[in-house]
């Protein structure tokens, strides 16, 4: 332990010449993004793209293009809006793609569990992007946040690819919202 | 008025001998005159915690307060927050607090500051003896861990110079729970190194709030993260505007009604959209009542401090259990950075090559990626290309200078490796030594 009774005129004199060499401040959260940053794995059709520069991490846009299945051929961009207290705040996603998608609803909310109730500090940006990706894969009709579409994939799967497919080509109107063409 | 005896109690720890004490302790009637003349201690918060810690700290013989809080006066404050009256709803925290504090102890300075901590610059931080918090956010805390962690300097060999150490106390309520604990950057656990201490926020999956709601809170989610996207996309949603709440909780109701659950109220609704949990007052006292003795036993030495973390459950009964809590050697805040010597004239691609052929360093770095601060110097991956330029740039252009901290980050590490640099004196002398 310290006694600062004695040691506060040597205090006050370091004090003064001891901010001189540091470094830009920055969070904690971003600190850790440094780290994700440099380790970040993308597969084959998906990029990252930084609007505000190398240095600002805390916004990206990633963007999928899914090389098999239901949705493959189209393109799927998602907005990353990450807090200063991540990792401790899971990554606030949402998809900028209008997608006819069982857990992703028109207004881009996407329902996957390390979003929310499971996310953990451990996980990372890759994680979560490897989640975005198998939720392409493999659309869950079980947890539906769209749930005509969840219907008609578990009650007719060759109607919804057709209809996933149908309206990343040519665009289409399913359920009575019209989905642009992502291609 | 200064009553006589005001400080009697005080002087019986500050002025005998006993086993308790802390090392180094003497007793010296001067230890008074310190804590009442030229200590300063900077109190973050005004609220539940704050209004007690201030209360505290000058009823324990703390001279020279500062108060920081960026807060106005709120009526639900007042049930608990006892420095606060009816006609000062409104007001500035830490003006009011300040105000009061000084009307009620004589001899007490308190300065207030009616900002945000982020505000301040870091010399306004260095100025204080003691830290002490009475914040009710992880992200607030934080911050101020970081402050404090960024004026603790190691030697050579990686221990912390004492002198610099900018001692923290914190303390934090939630209903009937509360905890204590004191941080001496360097040398003890800080926020960071415990970080997952700290139990991730209840949050129910969208597809539950969207298909099968099942309580008031489910309601009220649904109508907070879901309706308020669809039906007033674009606007940016405001915890704190009634009108905004009130719509919530409105649609929420409408929801509850539709799946026949009951309880959603106005009040549930804030509840569970600003994650409230209702404040106790006696619980806010007993933690800044642990807080202030740790905070004048640092300044004195007059008792040996807490190890290092002290809860308190208040739920069944009084319960405490005081944990020493360990340091994370590899924690970003407070781990010293390996001192690493380069000369300015070196490109950050020799210096890199420099760090992998350092027998030390170099076994736990392969491709190893730089950052000072928030500027990333070179980056592997994604951002390769974005940074590829500075590899023939000098480190002296890079950064700030002899003694700046560069974190590098490898897929061999767990963490961030915090490197020191040092740039050799100027000149070398005669014999060519470099230091």
């Amino acid at each position: 332990m310290i006694k600062l009774f004695s040691v506060k005129e040597k205090q006050k004199k370091e004090a003064a010449s001891a901010n001189g060499a540091k470094g830009v401040k920055q969070s904690a959260g971003e600190l850790r993004l440094q780290k994700d940053m440099s380790e970040l794995n993308l597969s084959k059709g998906t990029t990252i793209n930084f609007p505000e520069g190398k240095d600002k991490l805390l916004i990206f846009d990633i963007t999928l293009r899914p090389q098999e299945g239901i949705y493959k051929g189209g393109v799927f961009n998602f907005s990353f809006n990450i807090s200063t207290s991540y990792p401790h705040d899971a990554p606030k996603v949402k998809c900028k793609t209008k997608v006819y998608h069982p857990n992703i609803d028109l207004e881009g909310n996407i329902c996957l569990n390390i979003l929310r109730e499971d996310w953990k500090p451990v996980l990372s940006i890759n994680s979560v992007i490897y989640g975005l990706e198998y939720l392409f894969l493999d659309p869950n009709p079980e947890d539906p946040l769209n749930k005509e579409a969840a219907a008609m994939l578990s009650n007719n799967a060759r109607q919804f690819e057709s209809s996933v497919q149908a309206s990343i080509h040519r665009g289409a109107y399913i359920d009575g919202n019209y989905f642009p063409p992502c291609k | 008025m200064e009553l006589a005896g005001r400080w009697c109690d005080l002087d019986m720890l500050l002025t005998r001998q006993g086993n308790l004490v802390g090392p180094g302790f003497e007793p010296d009637p001067a230890l008074r005159e310190f804590l009442q003349e030229d200590c300063r201690i900077l109190c973050v918060g005004a609220g539940g915690l704050g209004c007690e810690l201030l209360k505290d700290l000058a009823l324990s013989g703390f001279g020279n307060i500062d108060v920081i809080d960026m807060d106005t006066i709120d009526v639900s404050n007042l049930n608990r927050q006892f420095l606060f009256r009816m006609k000062d709803v409104g007001k500035p925290k830490a003006e009011v607090a300040a105000e009061r504090v000084m009307a009620r102890v004589a001899g007490v300075k308190v300065t207030p500051h009616f900002c945000r901590i982020e505000e301040k610059p870091i010399e306004f931080y260095s100025e204080f003896h003691v830290i002490i918090l009475g914040l009710d956010s992880l992200e607030a805390r934080r911050y101020m861990n970081q402050v404090a962690c960024s004026f603790v300097e190691f030697d050579a060999a990686g221990s912390p110079d004492p002198s610099t150490i900018k001692p923290m106390v914190d303390g934090g309520t939630e209903g009937f729970k509360g905890h204590a604990r004191v941080i001496l950057p360097g040398f003890t656990p800080c926020f960071d190194c415990t970080l997952w201490l700290f139990p991730p926020q209840t949050k129910f999956p969208l597809c539950t709030l969207a298909e099968t709601p099942r309580s008031a809170a489910h309601c009220i989610e649904y109508a907070h993260l879901i309706q308020w996207d669809r039906e007033r996309s674009g606007e940016e949603f405001d915890a704190d505007s009634d009108e905004h709440m009130k719509w919530v909780y409105e649609k929420a109701l409408v929801r509850a009604k539709e799946y026949g659950i009951p309880g959603v109220t106005f009040q549930h609704t804030q509840g569970v959209v600003k994650n409230i949990i209702p404040a106790i007052a006696s619980t806010n006292a007993i933690v800044a009542a642990a807080c202030t003795l740790e905070a004048l036993k640092i300044i004195t030495m007059c008792s040996t401090g807490m190890n290092n973390y002290m809860m308190y459950v208040g739920t069944d009964g009084v319960y405490t259990h005081t944990a020493a809590y360990e340091k994370d050697p590899a924690c970003q805040m407070c781990s010293p950075g390996v001192p690493f010597e380069v000369r300015p004239d070196m490109t950050l691609s020799q210096v890199i090559e420099a760090l992998k052929a350092d027998p030390q360093l170099g076994r736990q770095l392969n491709e190893p990626s730089i950052s000072y601060g928030a500027t990333n110097l070179y980056m592997r991956g994604v951002l390769e290309q974005a940074t590829r330029d500075n590899l023939e740039k000098t480190i002296g252009e890079l950064v700030g200078g002899d003694g700046s901290v560069i974190q590098v980050n490898d897929r061999k590490l767990l963490a961030p490796l915090r490197v020191k640099l040092r740039f050799p004196a100027e000149s070398a002398d005669a014999n060519g030594m470099v230091h």
